[in-house]
This record gives structure tokens, C-alpha cells and sequence, in this order.
């Protein structure tokens, strides 16, 4: 689903270079769950931006759901990002003047979809995670662990392969964080592949693998007890 | 997509309403002022004779005699009797008709009404064809009554309004001074802008006389006239006389080609050659012929200040154009994060700039509704102003199509800039912002 191979993204300005990825390397299968660890600043959050076609990269491959994005033109990744991929952000990202049903709405009226699809799509979207009810609220009148509910909803309408989460649970207290995750496992159970990113242990330790970060390197932990030890903060890493 | 936009452009003004206010203030005050400026000079400058008027010209000779001479100076812009009556008989255009102004008393038959003077016109027959002058009753005058010196008249709309109640006063009898004339037609309305056939009088923009009258009539009745005169030669006091050396005759002619126009030009030379040849013109040869908008073109009929406060206006909306670009660029940039939200979720940057064109155009058309508002109250300040022109004042259909013409494509340039900075907006970098 998600190939990165030697991929760097270098930032640059008059003075100086930042490398946030270097020669990263990724795999992730379809129907996979993966979290992404690492501490402030190791680049993933670049990563996620990257892996979302919200960047572009300095040099490497990535493919997506076996397509090569590398010398897609701006317009040719929006309609991709809005067909493959769907989005989970730390701060929900809703849009605070339009109500649930039509924030479900926005990525669908990009692709396209004509209003009976889109509203059946939205409807059944906002029933899975338990805002059915609630259609016609606006983010303003929801708790924190509904909103990002409804950002979920958002981006499960359109159907994505590959769901991108930034901090899912980072603005939640645990009791909503715990129910949130609980419902991005029932979706990664029904086919969807997750890459999450996280600071939260408990978290990563409940997906499937976990990818650590660090200056812009990826570890498998799978491949890696030491490291996935140190990842979880169980105990420092010391490499040998 | 489009209508999707729209109610994103609604939401939006909901949602700033006071920044929404101010633009839509701000495009409104200079559409209104340009609107009211632009119709004045529009009404000003329009074309009097809409299809005709490249078909009707006024013919200059140089008559006058070389006291003076300047060589390649401006003819005299009327014509002597003599040589208007002869180019008239002559007949080398279409239609033609020699004309001036004047005043005349009116005794009505009721006798609650007072005489009072009437503005008047002493013209031939082809005029009313030539000019295409509607008639509410009855008809010109003909060619034949114009030799017979007939004792016959054509009113205004409104006069006949005044004497005779709008009933058709067709074969009555109208009191000019002391002789009676048979009224044998009635005028609809109508009123040329500028007025072409007199445009020295109240600077080109006067109302249509209320009586017409045979030339050779008036001249039997001795009536007044009015309007320019210049003598160049001993008259006795006898200016209007066939031979006497003035111009004070406006004449016209209606040419159909341009072949026709050529060879009036050449009959007018001939003509200039033949009367200096015969000792009556001593300058060389020296003529003109202008067609209605060359003519009105080349006296300036637009009152410059008109112009210049069209210029004034159009820089006043140049001015709230700017102030609109600044405020729609920090409306746009505003919602920088909810804008990075929809590239992210698939918004192509063709789909924001499109977004954010029209809440622009948006704006540009409730600005147009609120400017043509302004630029009515404009137009009535401006017809209660003591000028000539005040009250030709009016918006007309062109006019207010031109006003939300100008008002949209004002307020998508004006969107422009701060739609093209709204569709650069980096995605990544907006949701790391939040």
C-alpha cells in the first residue's frame, strides 16, 4: 500500500539545511496498522506529510497503492489524496461553520460524486462512529472525543485505502482516547490500512508494528526488541 | 460545483459580516460614483441619431472675404441664406434641409390661457424625414408648401398638450403673432442628446422646439430668430436677407454612401470654385463636411468638467478597489487553516481560487445592487443642479447592465490577487499551524 524507499526531504534556506528524512525507508502492507514513533523534531510529522502527498520530497521513491507519485503535478496529488487517502488530525481540523453532515461532505463534493451517493456515504459514515444523530451539529457542540469522531467520519466517507492519523488521541483525555482508538482498530478489522502517528506507547504498543523515527530514519521495531523497549520508554536505548 | 461555492460564499459573508460589509460598502461607493459620472457623460456624449447618424452631415463653405484670412482655418460653421437655399434647390444629397432657431408668440384660443412665447424652429420639409422625427398626428409639411410660402405648422407633443388637451389638433388654427397657421402635424416625443442641429444653444442639450415652421414662412412673417450670426460684410441691417454676407443657416444633408459623400465633397468644392469664379467667395477654396459624431467630436459638446469628474470617479473606484483587495486578502488569508483543510481532504488549487472567485464576484454584485442604488440618488442630485443637461440625468438598460458589468468585473479583479495568494496556500503547513 505504502512504499517509500531512500526517501529525503531536505528543508533549505539561505543559511542552512535541515535534513528531516534521510534514505527512509517504509513498507507498509494493505490492511496493516502501523505507529509511528519518535521523539519532537525526528521528522515525523514530515513523514505523515509526505506519505499524504501534502509535500513533496527531495529525492527517493514513494509509491502509493503501487503508483509512483514522484513526478505527479500538483493537481494529479489533490485528486489522488482525495481518492486514497483520508486524514485523522490531532486537532480534528472540522470546519467550525459547517455542521457534521456537511464537514463528512467536503472531500466527496472534490471527487465529484453525485448528492444521492454522497448523502448515503455521509449517513452511514457519521452511523459507524456514532453520530448518526448528530448530523446537523456544528464541531462547536461536541465534546473533544466527538469531533474527532466526526473527523473520522469525514474521512472514512470517502472511502480511503490508506488512513493517515496525526495524534488521534493527543487533544483527548483517556477515557474518549480509548474509544477513538478502539474504533480505528474496528476500522483497520474491516480492511482499511492504518500509518499512525503517535507519542502515546500505550497507543503504538496497540497497532499491529511499530516504525520508530529518529533524525529522519526509520527503525522497524519488529526486527528490533532493544529498540522497541527504548520506543515505549520501558527502558533507555543504548545502542551497541 | 457552483452552486456549492455560492453557499460557501453565503456562509462566509455570515461569518464576517462586517468585513463583508465594508467591501461590499467599498464597491458600492465607487461604482455608484462612477456609474452617476459615466451616465452623465454617456447621455452627453451618445449618439443622437442611433443608425443614422454616419449618414448625416453638415457642409461648411469658406464665404467670408480675406480681411482675416488664415489659411487653413475652421469655415464659418453656418451657412449664408444665399448659398443654403441654393444648395437646397440644387438637391445633390438624399434628403437636405436648412434650418434655424428662434422664438414665437403664441395667442391660444382658450381664453383662460395668456400668450406666452414658444421656442420655435423654421426648417423645410425634408427635415422631418431626415431626422426620423416621430409624429403622434398628422404629417410634415411637403416640398411644395415650402415653395408656396404655406401658412402651416407642426407642434410639439406638449404644446398640443397645452392648447389643445392631447387631442389631435390636426387642420386647426394656431395664433403666431398676428398671422394664423393650420396645424398639419403633431410630434411624439422626441428628443435628440445633444441636440446635433443646434448645439450652440444651452450647450448642445436643450429641450426640441414646440412649433415648427416653413423657412420660407417665417421669413414672410418677419418672426424672430435666435442663435449665432456672423457678418463679414456691410448688411444694412438687413442680415437675413437672401444676399446679405452672414451665416446664421444650419444646414443638413443625408448622404447614404460613401460614394455619395465623396461626391458631395467634390459638389462643394465646385461649388466654392464656381461662387469665388462669380466674385461672391474670395477665399481659396475651404470646405468641410462632418458627420453627426465627427461634428459633435470636433465642437467638444462633453463639458469638460463632465470629463474630467468620469476620470475623477473611475480613479475613486481604482481607490476602492485597492481597499477591496486588501480586505478580501486578509479575509482569504484568515482562513488560511480552513482552506489547508480542504486541499488537504482533495481541494485542487484550481478549486480554491475558484472558491474564492466568486465570494469576490459575489461581493462585486451586492456591491452592484447597493452602487446602482448610489448612483440613482447621484443621478438625482445631479438633475437637480442647474446645468443645461440636468435633466437628461437618467439610468437607462444599458446603463444598468454596465453598472453590475462594472461591478462584478471590478470585484474579480479586485479578487484576483488575494484568490491567486489563497490558492498557494501550503496544506502542510496550515494543519502543523493548528
Amino acid at each position: 500500500m505504502l512504499e517509500m524507499s531512500q526517501v529525503t526531504k531536505i528543508y533549505r534556506t539561505e543559511l542552512v539545511e535541515t535534513h528531516a528524512l534521510r534514505s527512509l525507508e517504509l513498507h507498509v502492507g494493505a490492511g496493516e496498522f502501523v505507529a509511528v514513533t519518535g521523539p519532537s523534531g525526528s521528522g515525523k510529522t514530515t513523514f505523515l506529510n509526505i506519505a499524504g502527498l501534502l509535500e513533496t520530497y527531495s529525492s527517493g521513491i514513494y509509491k502509493l497503492d503501487g503508483e509512483d507519485v514522484s513526478n505527479l503535478s500538483d493537481n494529479q496529488r489533490s485528486k489522488l489524496r482525495n481518492q486514497k487517502i483520508g486524514f485523522i488530525f490531532q486537532s480534528f481540523n472540522l470546519i467550525p461553520d459547517l455542521n457534521l453532515f456537511d464537514n463528512a461532505d467536503v472531500p466527496l463534493r472534490y471527487r465529484g460524486m453525485p448528492a444521492a451517493e454522497r448523502k448515503r456515504r455521509i449517513e452511514e459514515a457519521l452511523g459507524r462512529v456514532g453520530l448518526g444523530s448528530r448530523m446537523k451539529h456544528y464541531p462547536a457542540e461536541l465534546s473533544g472525543g466527538q469531533q474527532q469522531r466526526a473527523a473520522i467520519a469525514r474521512a472514512l466517507a470517502g472511502s480511503p485505502k490508506l488512513l493517515l492519523a496525526d495524534e488521534p488521541t493527543g487533544n483527548l483525555d483517556t477515557h474518549m482516547a480509548r474509544g477513538v482508538m478502539e474504533l480505528l482498530e474496528e476500522i483497520n478489522q474491516q480492511g482499511t490500512t492504518i500509518v499512525m502517528v503517535t507519542h502515546d506507547s500505550e497507543l503504538a504498543a496497540r497497532a499491529q508494528r511499530n516504525v520508530h523515527i529518529v533524525d529522519g530514519m526509520a527503525t522497524d521495531l519488529a526486527t528490533e526488541p532493544a529498540l522497541v523497549r527504548a520506543a515505549l520508554g520501558a527502558t533507555p536505548y543504548l545502542p551497541s | 460545483m457552483f452552486s456549492y461555492y455560492c453557499n460557501l460564499a453565503l456562509r462566509s459573508f455570515k461569518r464576517n459580516k462586517v468585513l463583508t460589509a465594508l467591501m461590499v460598502l467599498a464597491i458600492a461607493l465607487g461604482i455608484g460614483a462612477s456609474m452617476t459620472t459615466l451616465t452623465v457623460f454617456y447621455v452627453l456624449s451618445g449618439d443622437p441619431m442611433p443608425g443614422r447618424s454616419h449618414t448625416l452631415f453638415h457642409p461648411q463653405l469658406d464665404m467670408e472675404g480675406m480681411n482675416g484670412y488664415l489659411k487653413g482655418e475652421e469655415p464659418q460653421i453656418q451657412l449664408s441664406r444665399f448659398d443654403a437655399e441654393t444648395l437646397l434647390r440644387e438637391k445633390r444629397g438624399d434628403l437636405q434641409a436648412m434650418m434655424t432657431g428662434g422664438s414665437v408668440s403664441i395667442t391660444p384660443q382658450k381664453a383662460e390661457l395668456v400668450p406666452f412665447i414658444a421656442e420655435a424652429r423654421y426648417t423645410t420639409a425634408e427635415m422631418f424625414p431626415m431626422f426620423q422625427v416621430p409624429m403622434l398626428h398628422g404629417g410634415a409639411w411637403s416640398a411644395a408648401d415650402d415653395e408656396a410660402h404655406a401658412r402651416v405648422a407642426v407642434i410639439s407633443k406638449s404644446l398640443n398638450q397645452k392648447l389643445f388637451g392631447g387631442a389631435s389638433s390636426v387642420g386647426k388654427t394656431l395664433r403666431i403673432e398676428d398671422a394664423d397657421v393650420t396645424i398639419v402635424g403633431v410630434l411624439d416625443d422626441w428628443r435628440p442628446s445633444p441636440k446635433f442641429y443646434d448645439v450652440f444653444a444651452q450647450r448642445g442639450y436643450g429641450e426640441t422646439e414646440d412649433v415648427y415652421l416653413p423657412f420660407s414662412t417665417s421669413r414672410d412673417l418677419k418672426l424672430g430668430r435666435s442663435g449665432n450670426m456672423d457678418c463679414w460684410g456691410d448688411t444694412s441691417g438687413q442680415e437675413t436677407d437672401v444676399n446679405a454676407p452672414c451665416a446664421w443657416i444650419q444646414y443638413w444633408v443625408q448622404l447614404d454612401t460613401p460614394e455619395k459623400v465623396d461626391a458631395y465633397r467634390q459638389y462643394l468644392m465646385n461649388y466654392s470654385d464656381q461662387q469665388r469664379a462669380a466674385g461672391r467667395f474670395e477665399r481659396p477654396t475651404n470646405i468641410r463636411l462632418r458627420n453627426v459624431m465627427e461634428w459633435l467630436d470636433f465642437h467638444r459638446i462633453v463639458p469638460s468638467d463632465v470629463t474630467m469628474q468620469v476620470y475623477l470617479a473611475f480613479a475613486f473606484l481604482g481607490v476602492c478597489l485597492l481597499n477591496t483587495i486588501g480586505l478580501l486578502l486578509a479575509k482569504f488569508l484568515r482562513r488560511s487553516s480552513e482552506l489547508g483543510v480542504r486541499r488537504a481532504l482533495g481541494a485542487t488549487r484550481n478549486a480554491i481560487f475558484q472558491q474564492c472567485m466568486i465570494e469576490a464576484g459575489a461581493i462585486g454584485i451586492a456591491g452592484g445592487v447597493l452602487g446602482l442604488g448610489l448612483a440613482w440618488l447621484g443621478l438625482w442630485g445631479v438633475r437637480q443642479q442647474p446645468v443645461d443637461y440636468a435633466d437628461l440625468a437618467h439610468l437607462n438598460t444599458s446603463m444598468l447592465l454596465a453598472t453590475f458589468a462594472i461591478a462584478v468585473t471590478a470585484s474579480l479583479l479586485a479578487g484576483l490577487l488575494p484568490a491567486f495568494r489563497a490558492m498557494q496556500i501550503t496544506p502542510a503547513m496550515q494543519l502543523k499551524a493548528q
